[in-house]
């Protein structure tokens, strides 16, 4: 940018204007804020996790490094995979129902009718209440005595004691998985009718002219065009899902019988109450595998995306 | 994404018209109705608990569970005025706040460099932003509960202010990304002719574009610090100091008495403000958060 004025501009004005227009002088100056925040803040204590999973640091004890005892420790732990267990289990059931109901969802908030716009605004309510509020309430909804699921079922004479839902162990993981995928299903419902509504209705009608039922269209229009995006909010939910710890910790705490302890909770109970940092660090990377494939999964997901939307690369 | 908040456009008027509306009804909107029903039952659930007197809560002989006779107002009263719970709505706000503000204005100059700079190396930055995007909470709070102490800010506001941004620093900036790559080279092009600094064009030119933009970031900021848990949890001791969500289930819950009542109205309280928000930026809601996903 070189100064065209009457008056010759000094020299050392110029160098720092040429400075300040330089694209990659400003642009690393610019990113200089977020970039040493999330180094500081997240790339740092993400490698100290790391570091902290060889040591046996305890709350108000400098640990020191123990290699791999505390991956040994937990390898022996039937707790330990007990836990891993029941996240699988959490995750894959919370996953698949969400999807299967945020999709209906999707399908039925994408039809005409009247008050569409309210539908569609009110449905978003659980996802953007605070969890553990949330929480709270099915906590009272999933009382032993005075549930209200148990009071009207009892009324309709359906069942003739009130249901125990946390206090049994299938009971117990079916009660979290629900409450987990009422707060979600919002989520993936508004990201696929996002979705829906950039696929043409034209293609419909065309297949509708060919003779194709509902639910060809449904498998040969609406599913492949949508598949990208699902594979997105899938991974997130299922990242979400995974690394859960406010329900479990509003409604159960990880009992019955540990029945639904989560690798989050767990990592939480022998860390903060517990005092072993290290050991709850451990557990905690042992999260990062399981995570690296979700992240795995969307990157490809976007990928052919942006193909599907003819953008190169 | 191409343009601020998308308006839901109704033009998909589809193939209805070749439905009868009995068959409408049992297909459509009567699931629909289903839907609506259990997703909202539970704030139904929560509002009448708050306002109901103790003698009716459990009494569902006399009493139907789902109405409420001589509503009461004695559970928030006692909320207001005999716990913590002001000091607890304030610290949210406060928290909340300033969490946001600080990641948008980082975010802000972030995007900017990432999206329009293109400095060497930007699109690595990019791919890192989102890769940051997918740390979750519950495996950064063990090693930040260690730092926050060394820093010596714990129990302090401050110590959840610094550690919010990083799950909102990374989520602004991507979504700001996709709007600053909505808006046209050429403007910043005739502005630079001009003799703009890029200070003057990010602040002069993109920035008022790009207002829908950064109330989509700066009210999904807040919603996410408003429901924050972990953190505030692990960091955070003392009563005065708490936020909503970890006062209302640390401090109401006491002993094997659960005071329903009081615990509703907490919950009640604590939700009414982000949902206030939220009607009156549904759009930007919907935007914000397909937004990320979209991408």
């Amino acid at each position: 940018m070189a100064n065209v004025t009457a008056t010759e501009p000094s020299p050392s004005r110029s160098f720092w204007a040429g400075i300040g227009q330089g694209r990659h002088v400003i642009g690393i100056l610019f990113m200089l804020p977020a970039a040493v925040f999330l180094l500081f803040f997240l790339t740092y204590p993400l490698g100290l996790g790391v570091w902290l999973g060889f040591t046996d640091t305890r709350i108000g004890s400098p640990g020191v490094f123990i290699g791999l005892e505390n991956y040994a420790s937990l390898m022996g732990d039937s707790l330990f995979w007990l836990v891993v267990f029941n996240t699988i289990l959490y995750t894959v059931a919370a996953s698949i129902l969400k999807f299967a109901l945020g999709l209906w969802l999707a399908l039925l908030l994408n039809e005409n009718m009247p008050f569409k716009a309210f539908f569609r605004a009110v449905v978003l309510l659980p996802w953007v209440v605070p969890t553990v509020l949330s929480a709270i309430a099915f906590w009272w909804i999933f009382d032993s005595q005075y549930s209200i699921i148990s009071w009207a079922l009892i009324k309709m004479g359906l069942i003739s004691a009130p249901i125990n839902f946390l206090g049994d162990v299938a009971n117990a993981r079916a009660s979290v998985i629900a409450a987990n995928v009422w707060r979600g299903i919002p989520f993936v419902a508004i990201s696929l009718l996002a979705g829906l509504q950039t696929i043409s209705p034209s293609l419909h009608e065309a297949a509708t002219l060919d003779g194709a039922t509902n639910w060809q269209r449904f498998r040969y229009i609406t599913l492949p065009m949508l598949s990208p995006i699902i594979a997105v909010v899938m991974t997130f939910s299922v990242l979400f899902t995974f690394t859960d710890f406010q329900l479990i910790y509003v409604l159960t705490r990880g009992g019955p019988l540990n029945s639904t302890h989560l690798m989050a909770t767990l990592s939480f109970q022998r860390a903060i109450p517990g005092g072993s940092l290290g050991e709850g660090a451990a557990i905690a990377v042992a999260m990062i595998p399981f995570l690296l494939g979700a992240i795995l999964f969307s990157y490809f997901g976007l990928q052919r995306r942006k193909w599907q939307q003819g953008g190169a690369d | 994404m191409t343009h601020a908040p998308e308006q839901m456009t109704d033009n998909s008027t589809g193939m209805s018209y070749l439905d009868s509306l009995p068959r409408r009804l049992v297909t459509v909107i009567l699931p629909l109705l289903v839907f609506v029903f259990v997703l909202l039952f539970p704030f139904y659930w929560m509002a009448i608990t708050a306002i109901k007197p103790n003698y009716q809560l459990t009494d569902y002989n006399n009493y139907s569970p789902l109405w409420v006779v001589e509503p009461t107002l004695e559970h928030i009263k006692y909320l207001l005025f005999e716990t913590s719970y002001p000091s607890w709505l304030w610290n949210t706000i406060y928290i909340s706040v300033a969490a946001t503000i600080i990641s948008l204005v980082t975010s802000v100059f972030a995007a900017y460099a990432i999206e329009r700079l293109r400095f060497n190396g930007s699109r690595w930055v990019g791919l890192g932003i989102f890769l940051a995007y997918l740390v979750p909470p519950s495996i950064l709070f063990i090693p930040l509960a260690i730092m926050i102490f060394g820093l010596g800010i714990y129990d302090t506001k401050l110590a959840l202010i610094l550690t919010y941004p990083t799950f909102l620093v990374p989520f602004s900036t991507w979504l700001l990304m996709g709007y600053f790559r909505s808006i046209p080279f050429e403007l910043e092009e005739c502005a630079l002719v001009d003799g703009a600094s890029r200070w003057q064009i990010l602040i002069k030119v993109l920035l008022p574009l790009s207002v829908p933009g950064l109330i989509s970031a700066g009210i999904f900021s807040f919603t996410l610090s408003w429901n924050e848990f972990i953190y505030a949890l692990t960091f955070i001791q003392s009563s005065e100091n708490k936020t909503v969500p970890v006062g209302v289930l640390t401090e109401l819950v006491r002993s094997d008495v659960y005071e329903w009542g009081s615990l509703m109205a907490g919950a009640l309280l604590g939700s009414l403000p982000v949902v206030i928000l939220y009607s009156f930026f549904v759009d930007y809601y919907v935007s914000s958060m397909t937004g990320a996903v979209k991408e």
